[in-house]
């Protein structure tokens, strides 16, 4: 691992080439508690590696020069992770708190049961995105796939662009905001009215995530509460 | 689980080298499928007038030059057998479906993997790693292959269910995922006079396509029809003697990456695959729609 040093603090250059993923998450985890804005890595040739820079507990920056595989800066806390390419499935899967910036485009499951942070993808993001998410923000530069922010309980879906069939599907609380089209919205999901509470949190996410969107375009939907409780007129459903 | 690669190539330099890219992908999906391993690598074409077959063994003392005399006998012409492994290809001047069925009918200890003007089959069980030695993969050119590792869920670790599995005359199908009505759709398709081989759920699928192509439809048509017959989760990778097609179900739980370069087109569960082609790092690289047919042919291309 060379070494070499900054104005603000030191840059770690890690190649996966030569280094294991199982060193480099150590190497990270050694920082746990570690003194604020000191560390800052950059991982060469991810080529696809799973769980790259998972369960991370300090407040540093990693940068990640290439496509990832599955379950990238899963659990994350504190720190800020920057994938320059795609991200496979489960990218900031149950993240704490922190960032997780994706350059291009990700997969299956992003953000999913997040508990914190922000999530930010700057391209597309495939089906269930944002499943089961538990007070975690999403900032989605372009669109989003079939069955995103299912059973999705507290945070922020931001989505720029389109979302896919089965949006917000048994949704409890969680606030989704769609510029584009809906393909279709999931049981009681609905569409709510836009206050101006709504726009600027919207405003406020958009600016965190460096993309530029107006807030006032965006239409929300959430939970219509009808599925909260078992209703003796459905037991014939069943 | 299960891994499942496709490489076509765009480019003469990427054509000689397709068995040493084949096998990189391959090798790369070993923890998706450390059970079993196959290829089917279209390279070579038959003459016009003479058709390929892969034929497989179970003898570890095949008499490969006594299975070309006979083939000679019957048809008159036969090249020298090309063996590897468990696994020979005989060149015979004969219809690709006539050399199929003299075998099945004279020879029914050997196991016909593939049968057409192009297409070669191979497969067995073991790590992907072991496998791309066994069969030298490396010496392979071509113009496009497909690659599967094999986790079995659905039926036991043989050869015989491996994957690719041949649905008809230059055809071949990979597949991860699992398939929950192959058992009463089996039954139907041997009613159309489809056989079966295998308790294996893929090799269903495979006879759906071959029925769906048999009746007349494109292959495009034929896997549209999969998304209306098949249930179950699946990500498909289909050869033909052109090119290949994907296929993911609505659902899209099996994973899928797509990438392409001026040299060629990849296809693999994970980039992990892709990474190791050469100018991946460039490549444009996106996920198939869920329940979207995607073609590559070499008309098209």
């Amino acid at each position: 691992m060379a070494v070499a040093t900054t104005e603000t603090a030191e840059l770690e250059v890690v190649d996966l080439e030569t280094t294991s993923v199982r060193e480099l998450n150590q190497r990270l985890h050694d920082l746990a508690g570690a003194v604020p804005g000191r560390h800052r890595f950059r991982i060469l040739n991810p080529s696809g590696a799973h769980a790259l820079a998972c369960g991370l507990d300090a407040e540093i920056e990693v940068e990640i020069e290439g496509h990832v595989g599955y379950y990238c800066a899963g659990m994350n806390k504190l720190a800020t992770v920057r994938v320059h390419g795609n991200a496979s499935t489960g990218i900031a899967e149950n993240l704490m708190s922190g960032q997780v910036i994706v350059e291009g485009n990700a997969s299956q499951s992003a953000g999913a049961t997040g508990r914190g942070g922000l999530l930010v993808v700057r391209g597309d993001v495939s089906s269930r995105c944002g499943i089961s998410m538990k007070g975690i923000d999403i900032v989605v530069g372009g669109s989003v796939g079939h069955m995103s922010a299912f059973m999705a309980q507290t945070g922020c879906l931001v989505v720029c662009g389109d979302a896919g069939d089965a949006l917000g599907d048994s949704i409890y609380e969680a606030r989704l905001y769609v510029r584009g089209t809906v393909t279709g919205l999931g049981a009681d999901c609905v569409e709510k009215e836009m206050r101006d509470e709504h726009v600027a949190q919207v405003a406020g996410l958009v600016v965190a995530a460096g993309i530029d969107a107006d807030a006032s375009d965006f239409r929300r939907y959430g939970s219509a509460r009808e599925l909260y409780n078992f209703k003796i007129d459905n037991a014939g459903a069943y | 689980m299960c891994g499942i690669v496709g490489l076509f190539a765009k480019s003469s330099a990427v054509e000689e080298r397709l068995g040493e890219h084949l096998a990189a992908m391959l090798v790369q999906m070993s923890s998706r499928g450390p059970d079993s391993a196959g290829v089917a690598v279209y390279r070579d074409p038959a003459l016009p007038g003479w058709s390929k077959l892969t034929l497989y063994t179970t003898s570890l003392h095949e008499d490969w030059h006594g299975v070309r005399d006979a083939l000679r006998d019957a048809f008159g012409a036969c090249d020298e057998p090309s063996v590897r492994s468990s696994h020979a290809v005989l060149v015979v001047e004969a219809d690709a479906d006539v050399a199929e069925s003299w075998v099945r009918s004279n020879r029914p200890d050997l196991r016909v993997m593939s049968a057409g003007e192009v297409i070669e089959i191979y497969k067995e069980t073991g790590l992907p790693e072991e496998f791309a030695a066994e069969f030298q993969l490396e010496d392979f050119s071509g113009t496009h292959a497909l690659g599967h590792t094999r986790m079995a869920t659905e039926s036991r670790v043989t050869t015989e269910g491996s994957h690719p599995f041949s649905t008809g005359l230059d055809l071949c199908l990979v597949h991860n995922g699992s398939l929950s009505n192959h058992n009463r759709l089996r039954e139907s398709l041997r009613r159309e006079g489809i056989e079966f081989q295998t308790e294996n759920d893929t090799e269903v699928a495979a006879g759906y396509l071959a029925w769906r192509l048999h009746e007349g439809a494109s292959l495009e048509e034929a896997l549209d029809g999969c998304l209306a017959d098949l249930d179950g989760f699946y990500t498909f990778a289909v050869g033909t003697a052109d090119g290949f097609a994907v296929l993911r179900d609505p659902i899209a739980c099996k994973p899928a990456v797509l990438a392409e370069t001026d040299d060629w087109v990849a296809m693999s569960s994970e980039w992990r695959s892709i990474a190791v082609l050469p100018g991946a790092a460039d490549a444009r690289a996106w996920e198939p729609a869920p329940g979207v047919v995607y073609v590559w042919e070499k008309a098209t291309v």
